[in-house]
This record gives C-alpha cells, sequence and structure tokens, in this order.
C-alpha cells in the first residue's frame, strides 16, 4: 500500500498555530482586481553573491532565487503544495518515493523540464553539495527515471514521506541539467546568473547595488501570471538609510528584520505600511541561551534550571522584541504542526527561587554577592541577539551570577563557541526549518565534529537522547513520528542542554501599494507569480 | 623642472616604492591571518550552517588547510604576476570587481576633494584676510560645525531633510534601479545620486582646508617677503594671490596628499549610508566575510595610490617652492 502524503491534520495544527503569531499585520488583501504590470522594489541588507538554491540554502539566496527557479514542491497555509512536482507517494517500507513532475514546464532557455533535471539535480548537487541537504540525502542512492516526468528517489534506509515533502520548500530547487552537466558545478556561471522555470527570468546581478528579473512570458500556470513585470532587489546596508527609503517610497518590501526595532514599531504606526509577522511560520527562530557543559558548574542541571528561573522571558518580549514573540517551549516551535507539543516542563520567572537553587546547588554568594562568573558570547545576529546578551547579563547579576560579555563578529562567534569551545554560556538564534530532523535535532544529539556551526557544540551527551532521535528519524508513521518528537521536546525542557528561551518569527515592513502579500508560509522565500502592484 | 629629471625622479621613487610595498603585502597578510575565522566560516554563517564535510571540502577548495606559510607563498607567487586571485565570496576573480569599484570611489572622492578644497582655500584665505571680524568668527564656526560632526549623522539628516521631508533628492545607490536610463539620461541619474553623498563628505574634508589654509595665510602674511613687497607698493589683491597664497598653500596641498592616499578607507561609512558601490564599502564588507584576496587586492591597491599620490606631491610641492628641488 501507498502512503499518501496529505497528512492535512500536520497542516491544520499548523495553522491553528500561528493564528496567535500573525500580528497585527493585515491578512492577504481582499478580493481586489490584480493590476498587471509594474515594479515590485525589495530591500536587502547584504549580498548575496551565489544564486543558486541548489547550492546554498538560506533565506537570502531563496529571497532571490525563489521568484527565479522553483522547488519541487512548496508549503501553503493548507499544506504542501506541488509546483514542479504535482504529486507524491512512497512504498510503505520508506524506501523509494516518487514523484510526479509536471509536464509542460519549460525553463527560461526554452528548454523542456523533465526527470533528467531532477535525477541530476539530486545526485550532484543536493546530496553532496547543499548544505543541510547532505546530511537529509544521506543515504539516497539514486533518482530513476522511470519516465519523462517521474521520479523515483531510492534510498537505503527508510525516508520517512513527511520529511522528504517538508524539506522540499527549501531543499528541493532542481537545476537545469544541460547547462550544468560536466561543468565544474560550484564555478558554474549559472550560479550566478540563474535559469528557472519561475514567474520570473534573471535580467542582472549589479554587485553591490541590485539584482534585477523581468516577467517570464512563458510561465506554467499561464499568460494571467505573473502580474509584475519586474523585481529590483536593491542591497542597502545601513538600516537607517533603508528606513528612509522605505518611508521615501523607494522600496515597498523589507522583510527579515532588515529594519531596525525602532524603525519597524514607527512604520506599524504609519499609514501605508503593512507591518507584522504573517508569512514566517515557516521560518521561525529561538532566541537561545547555550551553556559550554564541559563547565562543571554549567554540568550540573540545578544550575541550568536556576539560569532560566532568574530570566524574566516576559520582559523581554515586551522590551527587546517589541511584542512580536512568544515564550519558547523546547526546540520545536508552535508553527511546527503535529510535531510540536506544550505540554512541557516550564519554569517561571521566579529570582528568590533561583537564588535558593543556587545556594542548595552548592554555589552561595561572595562577599562581593557573586556566586560565580560566566564569559558569554553573543551571536552577531542583529538587535535581538545583542540586546538578549545585555538582558541575560542583567538578570544574571541579579541572582549573583557575575556575565562577562564578548563580543565577535560571526566568523569569531563561531570560531569561538563552535570550535573552540571558548565561552561558559553563549546566545544566538536557531531557525526552525519546517521539520525538526532537518535542522534542530542537530542542536541535542552528541557526536557533530568540532567546528559544527549550529551543532551540539556545548559538550552535552546523553545516549538517551541520541536514542531517541535516531527513532525519532527512522520513523516512517506520521503519529508515531510527532509522540517521537512530543517525547523528544519534553526531555529536552527537562535537562535544559539548552535554552530555547523566545520563540520569534521575521517581522516585514511592506508598503500598501503590495497586494497579495504574505500569503504563504514562507512567503519572502516563494515565487510571488501572484503578488501585485497598485499604480 | 625638466622632462628627463622627472622621469628619473619618477623611476628612482617606483624601485624604492617595489620593496615597501612587498614588506606591506606580507605583513597585512600575516595580521589578517590572525583574526579569528576565515572565509568559510564567514560563508557558512551566511548560509545558516552546514555539515563539517562540506564545510572541511570548501576550506580544502580555497587552500584554507595549508599551513600559513604556503598559503602566503602561493599568493605573493601570484600577485608578482599582477594576479589578485578569486574572491570566493563573489565568486569572480578580485581585479575585475576592483576595477568595478574603484571607479564610483575615485570620481566620489575625487569631487568631494575638489570641491572640500577649493572652497576650503577660497574660505580660509577670506577669514585670515579678515581676521577676527564678523565674518571670519562666522566662516569658522561654520567649519568648526562641519568638523565636529560625525559623517554618518550628516548623511542621515540629509537624507531626512531631501529626501523623505522634500523628495528632491534619491536616498540612496548609484542609479534609479527601475528607469533603465541611457545616455545623457544615466548621466544625469547619476549625478543626482551624487550630489548628497559627495556634499556629505566634501562638507567634512572642508573644515580641515578652512582651519589650515586661515592659520597659514596668517602666519605667511607676517613673514618680511610679505612686508617687503608691500612696502614696494603691490596692492593687496596681487599680494594676496601672488605672495600670501602661493606660499600659504604649501602645507594645505601636504594635507591634500595625505587625505587622498586616504582614498579608499575615507569613504566607507558614505558609501555605506548611501549605498554606493564603492571600495569603501567593499573594505568593509569584506573584513566581515574575512574576503582575504578581495582585502589584500584592497590593500595593494592602497599601496600604489598612495605612492602615486606622494610622488604627485612631491612634484606639486617643487612647482610651488622653487626652493626644493628633486633629487
Amino acid at each position: 500500500m501507498m502512503t499518501t502524503s496529505r497528512s492535512a491534520q500536520i497542516w491544520l495544527l499548523a495553522g491553528a498555530a500561528l493564528a496567535g503569531l500573525a500580528g497585527p499585520l493585515a491578512g492577504p488583501a481582499a478580493a481586489e482586481e490584480p493590476q498587471r504590470g509594474g515594479t515590485a522594489i525589495v530591500h536587502m541588507v547584504s549580498e548575496q553573491r551565489v544564486l543558486n538554491p541548489a547550492l546554498r540554502a538560506s533565506t537570502g539566496v531563496y529571497n532571490i532565487t525563489g521568484k527565479i527557479m522553483e522547488p519541487l514542491i512548496d508549503k501553503s497555509y493548507d499544506g504542501p503544495v506541488g509546483v514542479l512536482a504535482t504529486d507524491w507517494s512512497s512504498t510503505e517500507d520508506g524506501l523509494h518515493i516518487t514523484v510526479n513532475l509536471r509536464e509542460g514546464v519549460n525553463w527560461h532557455d526554452g528548454k523542456p523540464f523533465t526527470c533528467d533535471d531532477v535525477a541530476f539535480s539530486a545526485m550532484e548537487l543536493w546530496k553532496p553539495l547543499l548544505n543541510y541537504s547532505s546530511t537529509l540525502q544521506q543515504y539516497l542512492e539514486s533518482v530513476d527515471c522511470t519516465d519523462p516526468h517521474t521520479a523515483v528517489f531510492n534510498y537505503s534506509q527508510p525516508m520517512p514521506l513527511d520529511l522528504f515533502v517538508a524539506a522540499m520548500p527549501d531543499l528541493g530547487h532542481p537545476v537545469p541539467r544541460h547547462l550544468y552537466e560536466g561543468t565544474d558545478i560550484m564555478r558554474n556561471p549559472h550560479n550566478t546568473a540563474p535559469v528557472g522555470t519561475g514567474p520570473f527570468r534573471f535580467v542582472e546581478y549589479k554587485r553591490g547595488q541590485y539584482v534585477i528579473a523581468e516577467r517570464n512570458e512563458d510561465y506554467w500556470r499561464g499568460a494571467e501570471y505573473p502580474y509584475l513585470d519586474r523585481i529590483v532587489w536593491r542591497f542597502i546596508p545601513d538600516k537607517s538609510a533603508a528606513a528612509a527609503a522605505m518611508e521615501a517610497g523607494e522600496i515597498h518590501e523589507s522583510g527579515t528584520n532588515s529594519l531596525s526595532m525602532a524603525d519597524i514599531e514607527r512604520f506599524s504606526q504609519m499609514d501605508g505600511f503593512d507591518v507584522g509577522t504573517r508569512g514566517y511560520e515557516n521560518n521561525v527562530a529561538h532566541s537561545t541561551v547555550e551553556f559550554n557543559h564541559r563547565n562543571p558548574i554549567l554540568a550540573d542541571l540545578k544550575v541550568r534550571q536556576a539560569i532560566y528561573h532568574g530570566l524574566d522571558i516576559d520582559y523581554a518580549i515586551k522590551t527587546i522584541m517589541r511584542g512580536y514573540a512568544k515564550p519558547g517551549r523546547g526546540p520545536i516551535p508552535s508553527t511546527g504542526g503535529a510535531n510540536y507539543t506544550d505540554d512541557v516542563t516550564t519554569y517561571a520567572y521566579d529570582p528568590e527561587l533561583a537564588k535558593q537553587m543556587l545556594d542548595e546547588a552548592g554555589y552561595p554568594a561572595g562577599p562581593d554577592g557573586i556566586r560565580f562568573r560566566l564569559r558569554h558570547r553573543p551571536a552577531p545576529w542583529g538587535e535581538y541577539t545583542q540586546l538578549w546578551a545585555e538582558y541575560f547579563a542583567q538578570a544574571m547579576g541579579e541572582i549573583g551570577i557575575d556575565v562577562e560579555i564578548l563580543t565577535n563578529d560571526a566568523p569569531g562567534f563561531l570560531n569561538g563557541v563552535y570550535r573552540d569551545h571558548d565561552f561558559d554560556t553563549a546566545n544566538g538564534w536557531h531557525q526552525f526549518r519546517s521539520d525538526p530532523a532537518v535542522s534542530t535535532m542537530v542542536w541535542l544529539r552528541s557526536g557533530s565534529p568540532a567546528g559544527t556551526p549550529w551543532s551540539n557544540q556545548f559538550g552535552w551527551k546523553s545516549d538517551e537522547m541520541d536514542r531517541m532521535i535516531d527513532e525519532a528519524q527512522a520513523e516512517l508513521d506520521p503519529a508515531e513520528r510527532a509522540a517521537d518528537y512530543h517525547a523528544i521536546q519534553a526531555k529536552a525542557m527537562e535537562e535544559l542542554p539548552v535554552i530555547f528561551a523566545i520563540e520569534h518569527p521575521f517581522i516585514s515592513v511592506t508598503s500598501k501599494k503590495l497586494h497579495n502579500h504574505h500569503n504563504n508560509p514562507r512567503w519572502i522565500s516563494s515565487s510571488w507569480y501572484d503578488l501585485w502592484i497598485e499604480h | 623642472m625638466q622632462l628627463t629629471q622627472v622621469l628619473t625622479y619618477a623611476l628612482r621613487r617606483l624601485l624604492q616604492a617595489v620593496p615597501v610595498v612587498i614588506l606591506i603585502m606580507v605583513g597585512t597578510f600575516l595580521l589578517l591571518k590572525l583574526a579569528p575565522g576565515d572565509t568559510v566560516d564567514a560563508l557558512v554563517g551566511d548560509m545558516g550552517g552546514a555539515d563539517a564535510a562540506y564545510i572541511a571540502r570548501l576550506r580544502a577548495e580555497y587552500g584554507l588547510d595549508q599551513p600559513v606559510w604556503v598559503q602566503l607563498g602561493r599568493y605573493m607567487a601570484k600577485l608578482i604576476q599582477f594576479d589578485f586571485g578569486w574572491s570566493f565570496v563573489y565568486e569572480q576573480p578580485v581585479s575585475a570587481i576592483l576595477w568595478e569599484r574603484l571607479g564610483t570611489t575615485l570620481m566620489l572622492m575625487g569631487t568631494s576633494l575638489s570641491l572640500a578644497f577649493s572652497i576650503g582655500v577660497g574660505l580660509g584665505a577670506i577669514a585670515a584676510r579678515r581676521a577676527y571680524s564678523l565674518t571670519d568668527n562666522a566662516i569658522s564656526t561654520l567649519g568648526l560645525v562641519f568638523y565636529a560632526t560625525p559623517s554618518f549623522f550628516l548623511s542621515l539628516m540629509m537624507i531626512l531633510l531631501f529626501s523623505v521631508k522634500l523628495g528632491w533628492l534619491p536616498v540612496g545607490g548609484l542609479t534609479d534601479v527601475a528607469a533603465f536610463y541611457t545616455g545623457w539620461d544615466y548621466v544625469f541619474d547619476v549625478a543626482l545620486h551624487l550630489i548628497m553623498p559627495t556634499a556629505a563628505l566634501s562638507l567634512i574634508y572642508l573644515s580641515f582646508y578652512l582651519r589650515l589654509m586661515r592659520a597659514s595665510v596668517l602666519e605667511v602674511a607676517d613673514l618680511d617677503f610679505v612686508r617687503t613687497a608691500r612696502a614696494k607698493g603691490a596692492g593687496e589683491t596681487r599680494l594676496m594671490v601672488h605672495h600670501i597664497m602661493r606660499n600659504a598653500l604649501l602645507p594645505v596641498v601636504t594635507l591634500l596628499g595625505l587625505q587622498f592616499s586616504t582614498v579608499l578607507g575615507g569613504s566607507v561609512v558614505v558609501e555605506t549610508i548611501f549605498a554606493l558601490p564603492g571600495l569603501g564599502q567593499l573594505a568593509y564588507q569584506s573584513v566581515i566575510q574575512r574576503d582575504m584576496n578581495m582585502l589584500m587586492g584592497i590593500i595593494f591597491l592602497c599601496a600604489i595610490i598612495v605612492v602615486i599620490v606622494n610622488f604627485l606631491t612631491d612634484l606639486l610641492y617643487a612647482r610651488l617652492d622653487s626652493r626644493i628641488a628633486l633629487k
């Protein structure tokens, strides 16, 4: 028997969960007659350089290439939707996944899109070269093309269909085989001049300035789409200048917290702008507190619990995140669908209890009121992490822990924490990628080689947890799988290897001239075929 | 000052510069290696993570798994052939990007410095001639205000006034991307985009020239040869232009040479705020991304520019003051 993919229940739950996060952003525009034509201008803080989502899995890359190259499967608020795939199914043993591909789709250079492209991309790019995908596709043996529009993915170990489908929007962009085969893939010129099947075709990438894509006249969804003539991404590194450009009407969209929180708040009170977190349900992140368990003080569970009790999460949400967030409940965010549970141990703000627990753990306050000192490394991922680190230091000071903040830029931070393990505590973001198996569990499982960023480099090791993670990873039945992940969350909240303190989606500022915006859970990365602009 | 004399001088200066440049390059290479983290760390940070095997392969591909002295040797060998290497961040040859960016920065710095120099020298001279009068006080105060204003603040205030409130000038960038101008329209568009960054930069530089020129004129005006000229019946204008200004310009020219040498670093803030794709912004981004080849390329370019500008300053000196000879 074939298991079908459309486990509607997961997505209904996801929908219910995200309603709570939606914030004040207006929903998709009411049924108005879309206008054809016009140019949407999008703000980018930093340059993307490589424009190939089959080589670099990152939101910044999808933000541009998502309009030009399409994945097999995308996500909507009602569940997964086929883009270049129409249907998918798995054999009962989970070893073979069959994907039916859309017919009548052409690459931007006019060549037809077929299974050959998918098989080539999967074996030559997704499996060996794409970050995250090399773990996901670790057991992928081959991709067979039974006919030009049917691809069969063969695995040597069971691959849960749910995991495959959840990963495809981010990790399933095919490249045209005829432009990549026989070339040095990492140096292929199409990595910066992408050829795809999407609603917009690549025109120009002017480094340090802009990327332009224009309407694809041969789009498979029909001549009606896309509505826009052109999209321009402008690189504006200075946040204040970008806010001014937004205000002057020179840009229409600034996503993924690319403006300062003060400006975001200002725009939320101005006419003419939509501000909110809708459309980021698939990009929810956690603000964390990470422990170096090699430090015997922090290896003591009681100390970690005391630290959690010493943090006023609600205060941080109100001040640092300006309300666009909620308390974390473990490694999986509330938008995680059926795999999420909030039935876990929680740690209320109680500094007196925290002090008492530290006393009990054998760390009484010295004559100067200090119990012990910690060296803390904050990740330089913008305002949230810096302010959260400062709050952490301050809150710890109140319960007698002296925290020294060591600030680095990104390479310095990644080295200090993940390679040299030269820290006591650290904080950063951990972004959820729609399925806990994709990049979440590596935070809790032991055994990552030194130097792997965003992995368990904290020296925390639990054989029990490792076993639970491996079991969940191989579980094919969606209900069993969800139960496994609930158990993992409960354990993570009990043992606190990491504090997943605050769950926060990104925030967009959008000109009200744009319509049909933020209408799917990974909107900034999606194809924008139905976006239109008032003119 | 004869042509052959200048050429011999130029050649000797060039030969002297070679070991200096090599020393600079080796020194900075080693210094940059001391920063924690490399290109791959920065790339992986941008990507949002990758597994260890992937990271190790990238590092091997970029040659970062080799000992530092091997990397240095390889780099210097390439540099001798004027090959700046490949930027792993931009996935392009370094020289192509440098070339593209140099134009913007030279244009920005060229216009700002010449504006700052001519206006600053003029205002400084006027202030000195009317020393301690109302005009002098007004000019000096204005200079002080611009001198004390941080460039980022001045730039943002200008954006707020001229772009957001008045809507006269574009906020940033080099061109209006969506307009697709060609020919003179394009030139006009670029000029429009350069007004604010040029003004912001030149206003800050201007105060240096103004203050230096004022002090210098006051000093020269008291010297004996000025008094002699005046006694011989030279008019005030002739006195100012031929006798005082020419001599007072010497320290100001030194400053111009010095400032032009910092051409690449000087515009980091302004280029970043106005999103201008120049070398300043590139240098800043390259540090963050640990783009070694790019940084080394920029530093090499800086070193060359410093050598050339110093040479030109010396020539100008010899022209202004006949007591100085080119040896």
